[in-house]
């Protein structure tokens, strides 16, 4: 899909499927998970229009700093300029279309094309192109050649997002009510910052995204898919998610929502419960975050991290956040990582222990949600039933104070949002 | 020389022979144990300080504060079996059929009484998905205890562990 600056994005010349008959309120069509026309049409229509994750500006601590990340199918660079700036660059010389840069991190203040030997400011401009008579010399083709810049950049709480629409609701109008579940995770650092900086798991899954995308808030699955786990561990998560339980699913609107579980950690009253130990065991952290925040701490540790599903491709899961990176209809890849907060290396090295044990190919927890994701995938390529079932809780939402609409912790009010905000840019002109 | 002649006129040479020998023995066992299930056995080959650890990428310098695909310790190696045991882990649920061949077994060092060694592996997994193909070098790290050997360490580093992974749920 081109993006050349020109704020057109490219949309498909056949005939598109009327998408109202395949998304209704309660029931999903199976095609949505299997089309590869859909899926074409979802690079166009929003992997390559509303705000995409990409990375973290902690990954890119330093001037010259860059990773390769993705936006779509999009091979993207995302480099920090000297003018301290995080750019988004197609990796794609103006050339003849070779990748301009190969490593995955890497410092550098300029990309060289090895095909030719065309070279770019980490800012995307054309500063070289060698035996330069043949294009009449230095100061020529500058202007017109560049590396295709990610028109649209913004960040929230260090996490960065790119946009390849030039124009369309600004960041803080997509992310809106999930906001403050990110300004939720980075409170829990007493220095008010999240760091991403403890390398990423890729999980290679054979599933469309989107199975991925809405069981990450699903409160239903847990007891059945990680029971083997929660029984072994003794872990408490599992009643979490269960009828008894006093948790909410929240539709955040723009197709993101939340798994709330403050009302059981609330309940319980105890300071770090949450992350599964105690404030005595923790003491160096408690401190901090006590002279941090004062007696705010208290509720702060009580109340813990979110469990936030933002739109269409960032999950945050207390601990460990999550990208969904879609390949086509049937393949994706998970990437994982562990949160680090600054100011609290106490609690940073056993974030990382307990997330290499839960995620990735190998995790405890996540493997066995992609051994779901990979036969939910073949279940949804049959004939019949035709249908997903989406109406779990419906009879039970309810509007809650701050206008959102609110289900049961097993409810699927999650995913009906998400569905909501995927017909909108769907079928939107 | 004939290999008979050195045993026989060479004691440090077939000390160094014998045990190749035993650590290649005690290779190919570890390496049948995983292949067939059999947690128990292959439980019991580890000692209390066990690592079993399976990076990813290409930074191996401060493990314990960057992401792993694997970084167990005894109690985790514990945790990850019992899971397998309760038979509703559902990415080892029917387990997956695997053989690995194991080659290029050398001794490479010694370390506080330690034996290291290190060999490269080819594993087949078949699922109802498909078959993957795993293949990289493992880098044990072996104890003598009596006539036996048992696992301090088990290094399996992946060839393409700087890539997207499929379920790496089996005893790599």
């Amino acid at each position: 899909m081109p993006v050349d600056g020109s704020g057109q994005v490219p949309v498909l010349a056949a005939d598109r499927p009327d998408y109202r008959r395949l998304i209704e309120r309660a029931r999903v069509h199976s095609s949505v998970y299997t089309d590869p026309q859909i899926f074409a049409d979802e690079l166009a229509r929003i992997w390559y229009r509303t705000w995409v994750f990409v990375g973290h500006a902690s990954e890119v601590a330093q001037p010259g700093d860059y990773i390769r990340t993705t936006i779509g199918l999009q091979d993207v660079i995302m480099a920090r300029g000297t003018d301290g700036r995080v750019h988004l660059l197609l990796n794609r010389c103006a050339h003849r279309g070779n990748l301009v840069c190969e490593a995955q991190r890497g410092n550098a203040k300029s990309f060289r094309c090895p095909y030719h030997g065309w070279t770019y400011r980490n800012t995307g401009e054309l500063i070289g192109f060698p035996f330069n008579q043949g294009y009449g010399g230095k100061g020529t083709i500058e202007a017109e050649l560049s590396l295709a810049r990610v028109p649209r950049v913004a960040e929230y709480q260090g996490f960065v997002f790119g946009s390849l629409a030039p124009d369309g609701p600004d960041l803080a109008e997509h992310l809106g009510e999930a906001a403050r579940e990110l300004d939720r995770l980075a409170r829990l650092s007493p220095e008010g910052r999240v760091e991403l900086t403890a390398g990423w798991l890729r999980h290679r899954t054979r599933a469309n995204w989107k199975l991925l995308a809405e069981n990450e808030t699903d409160g239903y699955h847990p007891q059945f898919v990680h029971g083997s786990i929660f029984s072994v561990t003794g872990s408490p998560i599992g009643a979490l998610y269960s009828d008894k339980s006093a948790a909410v699913t929240r539709s955040l609107g723009r197709g993101h929502s939340e798994n709330d579980l403050r009302p059981e950690f609330r309940k319980a009253g105890e300071p770090m419960r949450w992350f599964g130990t105690t404030a005595d065991r923790v003491p160096a952290y408690a401190a901090a975050m006590r002279a941090a925040h004062g007696p705010a701490a208290e509720r702060i540790l009580i109340e813990g991290a979110p469990h936030v599903m933002i739109f269409p491709n960032l999950f945050v899961a207390e601990i460990q956040v999550f990208v969904i990176q879609p390949l086509s209809a049937g393949e994706c890849v998970q990437h994982s990582t562990a949160v680090q907060l600054a100011g609290a290396p106490e609690l940073n090295r056993r974030m990382v222990s307990q997330s290499v044990g839960s995620v990735g190919p190998a995790g405890m927890l996540l493997a066995d949600d992609t051994e779901m994701y990979e036969r939910n995938q073949r279940g949804v390529a049959m004939l019949a039933p035709e249908w997903l079932d989406l109406r779990r809780g419906l009879a039970r939402e309810r509007i809650d104070e701050r206008g959102l609409r609110i289900g049961g912790a097993t409810d699927e009010t999650g995913m009906r949002g998400f569905w909501q905000h995927y017909l909108s840019l769907m079928e939107g002109a | 020389m004939s290999a008979s002649a050195q045993e026989t006129h060479d004691p440090p040479a077939a000390g160094r022979e014998q045990a190749l020998r035993q650590v290649e023995q005690f290779i190919y066992r570890e390496a049948r144990l995983a292949d067939e299930h059999d947690y128990d056995a292959w439980e019991a080959l580890w000692t209390d300080d066990a690592l079993y650890w399976v990076p990813a990428g290409g930074d191996l310098t401060v493990p314990a504060e960057r992401m792993s695909v694997i970084y167990d310790n005894r109690s985790r190696i514990s945790t990850r079996l019992a899971q397998l045991r309760t038979g509703r882990r559902h990415a080892q649920d029917p387990p997956s059929q695997l053989r690995r061949v194991i080659s290029n077994i050398e001794i490479t060092g010694e370390d506080h009484g330690d034996i290291i060694a290190a060999a490269n592996f080819i594993a087949a997994e078949s699922r109802e998905r498909g078959v993957e193909l795993w293949a990289g070098r493992v880098i044990y790290r072996l104890r003598p205890a009596g006539n036996e050997l048992r696992m301090a360490g088990k290094q399996v580093l992946l060839v393409n562990r700087d890539q997207p992974l499929p379920t790496l749920a089996f005893l790599i």
